[in-house]
């Protein structure tokens, strides 16, 4: 038993050994960590109030907007009319395909971009040739907004779904491999070298120790990278037109502006705004909490 | 209590045991750091061997190269002259000042790592991790994580995921230095403790000299700049010490004058 002491030979030492352990307990209860959970209505004045509020807010000062005559109601839409373009939509079974389209192809696209991105992040943070050859590159076309692809992946690959793809690559594969590459990068050499002496070094090292704690990095990229996904195929959907490539969102509002339809491209816009957000409080806002908060690295109440 | 003290003043070399390898042999390592222009000596013909079950304190002013010393013997640096040979095979464990603990994984699983580095099977980690964390005192710790520790008990985990790697050697690098005293003082306790019943030989850097003395059978001064074996003392003081003895603070204070000593001698020129 590893809890009983080595007892020595006379008593003032056995009580001196008492002693400590009577010390150390007291130190570790001092030292624990208070771990709860927060309250339900806590959560809910905390996380839920603020936004709501906020949306609201919105709501009512755009309503003003209207009622004060600030612009023409073809240039203004009311909140009534944009809501009711919303309702003739669900009604006509259209607004989930619409918004099916898009979101089938941004997720599958951003996929593609995080199996291309990551292998590419990975090599280009090891390999000290490959990172001078194409590091400076790779943050360059971060800054290079996506939509300029369009014109060439058009005449490249015709106005099909593989153009909405590339151009969706083209966008998000640059910041998926470079968050890899900053995550990799901020790795504290402390981790390389006590995975060292613990005998983690080549492939081991790698899947052990180097993208263990590359992680947060590497998500900060992912959602980076989703966002970017997210942008480019609104751009490409604007953009490129034709009857082969269904109605998706950004598409949908293309056809609302044809048709001078102004609540139909507020609705557009505002929908475009919520399915990028929730697809980053869905999946990514949990992921990236999780992963922080598991290391320590945001408290539990926020 | 002024006889449980003996000094020597000759070179290590010479007090190199005949019977057995040494766990540790350290033979005339220099270390370089820098290019050819700009070249600093840091180490300069150290030779030093650690008995097996010894436990021998390693102790210098700041910046004399006792971690780059550490670095060599855990074989993470290599030296520019010299060797150093673990006659006893495998890895040595090293414990480094900042716990070094690994923040995506519960305290058990660091520990169950260094287990499946080194090879365990997977069904006995779990137990063996256990049996670790409650050697150093941590029962009920296994599923916390590094931010829910505190500092003391990280170094326990620390502690404990180096005995995982089942070395011969153990090599520690100032693993205290950051602690209050109280809590210092009880993890010396569990050190000496750790280090009777497992019988591994400690290699233990500090720059504190109560520390040395607490915990050493041999105290061994290093000068700085470039660090070389300045002096070594056996400690005769038996085992359980406490830190605030009389005979462990007679001869710090000896050791002491001679560290003043030689820092000193780096003002006069
Ligand atoms: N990688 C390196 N490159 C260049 N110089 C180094 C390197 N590592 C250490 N040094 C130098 O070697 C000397 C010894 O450093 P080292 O970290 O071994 O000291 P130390 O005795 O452990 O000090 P401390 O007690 O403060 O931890 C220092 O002067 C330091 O500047
Ligand atoms: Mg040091």
């Amino acid at each position: 038993m590893a809890s009983t002491e080595t007892v020595p030979a006379d008593k003032k030492g056995s009580a001196g050994a008492q002693d400590l352990a009577g010390l150390e307990a007291g130190l570790d209860a001092l030292d624990a960590v208070q771990v709860r959970r927060t309250p339900f209505t806590q959560v809910l004045v905390k996380k839920v109030l603020p936004p709501v509020s906020a949306v609201l807010l919105v709501l009512v000062v755009w309503q003003l907007a209207v009622l004060a005559g600030f612009a023409p109601e073809t240039k203004l839409p009311a909140p009534r009319a944009v809501g009711s373009s919303f309702m003739t939509l669900w009604n006509e079974g259209q607004l989930l395909d619409i918004i099916w389209t898009s979101v089938e192809r941004g997720l599958l696209g951003f996929l593609a971009a995080v199996a291309i991105g990551t292998p590419v992040g990975l090599v280009v943070a090891r390999v000290p040739f490959v990172r001078s050859a194409i590091g400076p590159i790779l943050s360059g076309l971060q800054s290079l907004p996506s939509v300029a692809w369009v014109p060439a992946a058009v005449i490249w690959l015709g106005i099909t779904d593989s153009a909405m793809y590339a151009v969706i690559l083209l966008g998000a594969v640059p910041s998926i491999a470079n968050g890899l590459i900053s995550g990799i990068d901020q790795v504290p050499p402390l981790y390389l070298r006590a995975g060292r002496t613990l005998g983690a070094s080549g492939v081991s090292g790698a899947r052990h120790i180097l993208l263990p704690a590359a992680l947060p990095g590497y998500l900060a990229g992912l959602k980076q990278g989703w966002a970017f996904s997210w942008r480019s195929l609104m751009a490409a959907e604007l953009i490129a037109s034709s009857p082969d490539l269904g109605t998706g969102l950004g598409r949908y509002l293309e056809n609302m502006r044809e048709g001078s339809d102004m609540p139909g491209i507020f609705l557009g816009i505002i929908l475009i705004l919520v399915v990028g957000i929730a697809i980053d409080l869905l999946i990514f806002s949990p992921l990236e909490r999780r992963v922080l908060r598991t290391r320590g690295l945001v408290s539990r109440s926020q | 209590m002024a006889t449980a003290v003996r000094t020597t003043e000759q070179h290590s070399a010479d007090t190199a045991v005949a019977d057995g390898a040494p766990a540790v042999r350290i033979d005339h390592v220099h270390k370089v750091f820098g290019r050819p222009g700009s070249a600093q000596a840091v180490l300069d013909d150290i030779t030093l061997d650690v008995r097996p079950g010894e436990f021998v304190c390693l102790l210098g002013a700041s910046g004399c190269g006792k971690s780059t010393l550490l670095n060599l013997v855990a074989g993470l640096d290599r030296p520019t002259a010299g060797t150093i040979t673990v006659p006893g095979g495998g890895r040595p464990a090293l414990m480094f000042q900042e716990h070094a603990l690994f923040p995506w994984l519960t305290a058990g699983k660091n520990i169950e790592l260094a287990l499946r580095l080194r090879g365990v099977p997977r069904a006995e980690r779990r137990p063996e991790a256990e049996r670790l964390l409650s050697l150093v005192r941590l029962d009920g710790s296994y599923g916390k994580r590094v931010h829910e520790l505190s500092g003391g008990m990280r170094q326990r985990v620390a502690l404990a995921r180096a005995l995982a790697q089942d070395s011969n050697v153990l090599l520690m690098d100032e693993p205290f230095a950051a602690l209050d005293a109280i809590t210092r003082d009880v993890l010396h306790g569990e050190l000496t403790r750790i280090w009777a019943e497992t019988g591994v030989s400690v290699l233990f850097v500090t720059h504190n000299v109560r520390e040395a003395v607490r915990l050493a059978e041999r105290v061994v001064l290093l000068t700085s700049r470039p660090g070389r074996v300045a002096r070594e003392w056996a400690v005769d003081i038996p085992q359980p010490r406490r830190i605030e003895d009389a005979a462990v603070a007679e001869l710090s204070i000896e050791i002491t004058e001679e560290l003043r000593g030689e820092i000193r001698r780096h003002g006069q020129h």
